[in-house]
């Protein structure tokens, strides 16, 4: 839902990229992005394609990757990914408690991107 | 320029700029001696209500003021000022949440000198709120009965990021098949350190148990 805020600020990070490496194109866009975040990445696309018209990032890809989410357990300590769909409902494989902390799974990330 | 891809590396967290205004919010408040509490919730949970009853309960000892956020209306603003509160709204203009420069704006807007605890009433909104870092040294989330039991299970990082849980409107339990249980340890089993409370805002009820722990957070903070 706040697709648009968080495309903005991926624009801004990539002009400036741009602008520092003298680049006349942006190709293509790799983003890490936390599974627990809501955003649908086609829409993170058509936000960009609109904000990004007249600007060296014209027409660039985004290539986003999730990034899994990890708990870590309250009672032994184990760290293990989880679904998000199972968030709430599994036990840890060690000890079997119920009781996990979020370690990763949110954020948004620019790795790198493709540029000409 | 040649016409071969290259690669440039950026390695940046989009939120960076965010989270340095959320930490500078922090500071200030932190150097005024205003606690500041981050309050969120669904439409029409109760936050309004529940922000009105929670400074009853500590208006003797605690000055209070409000920000209070909205997509597009003052009518909370008006509500709360009624009521002889300082608050300020703060239209979002469509954004889905508060970051940390709306609540900065927000601050400057009200007299901070003579505010012990500032409370913002972020926008109506389970999804996200939960992932813009106001700059608050608490988050406290509302889930009401009549929504339902489930609602860890479907907007799991709002109860991982929230310090404290308010089950509001227990006065409909009669009502309803909210399981109290369920939903605390749906909660538990995402934030094992959620602190729970159950209140009815409209009938006081289990307000002052909540109303005490916040008010023992504020005066450790104000102190500290």
């Amino acid at each position: 839902m706040h697709e648009l805020q968080i495309t903005e600020s991926i624009l801004g990070v990539v002009l400036r990229h741009a602008a520092q490496h003298d680049v006349r194109k942006v190709v293509r866009i790799h983003l890490r992005v936390g599974e627990l975040s809501d955003l649908v990445d086609e829409w993170i696309q058509h936000y960009f394609d609109y904000l990004s018209r007249g600007t060296p990032a014209e027409g660039a890809q985004l290539a986003i990757v999730r990034s899994p989410i990890v708990v870590r357990c309250a009672a032994c300590g184990r760290s293990f990914e989880v679904d998000k769909d199972d968030l709430g409902a599994v036990a840890c494989p060690d000890c079997a408690g119920s009781r996990l902390e979020l370690v990763s799974g949110r954020g948004y990330f620019i790795e790198n991107m493709e540029v000409l | 320029m040649s016409d071969e891809v290259r690669l440039i590396d950026v390695k940046e967290d989009i939120q960076a700029d965010n989270a340095r205004v959320a930490e500078q919010v922090r500071e200030r408040m932190t150097a005024g001696k205003t606690f500041l509490l981050n309050l969120m919730s669904a439409p029409g949970s109760g936050k309004t209500r529940t922000i009105l009853r929670t400074i009853e309960e500590l208006r003797g000892g605690l000055r209070f003021g409000v920000m209070e956020a909205d997509i597009d209306s003052k009518v909370d603003a008006e509500l709360i000022a009624a009521h002889g509160i300082s608050a300020v709204q703060l239209r979002t203009g469509g954004f889905c949440h508060l970051d940390a420069s709306m609540v900065t704006q927000g601050l400057d807007a009200l007299d901070l000198g003579s505010l012990d605890v500032v409370i913002i009433e972020n926008v109506g909104n389970l999804v996200c709120p939960a992932e813009f870092d106001t700059g608050a040294v608490r988050n406290v989330m509302i889930l009401s009965v009549p929504e339902g039991d489930d609602k860890p299970l479907k907007y799991p990082l709002m109860f991982s990021v929230s310090d404290v849980l308010l089950i509001n409107k227990i006065d409909y339990l009669g009502l309803s098949d909210f399981d109290v249980a369920a939903a605390r340890e749906r909660a538990r089993r995402l934030n094992p350190r959620i602190e729970i409370f159950e209140i009815s805002a409209k009938t006081g009820e289990g307000v002052d148990a909540w109303a005490a722990w916040l008010g023992s957070q504020v005066r450790g903070f104000l102190d500290g």
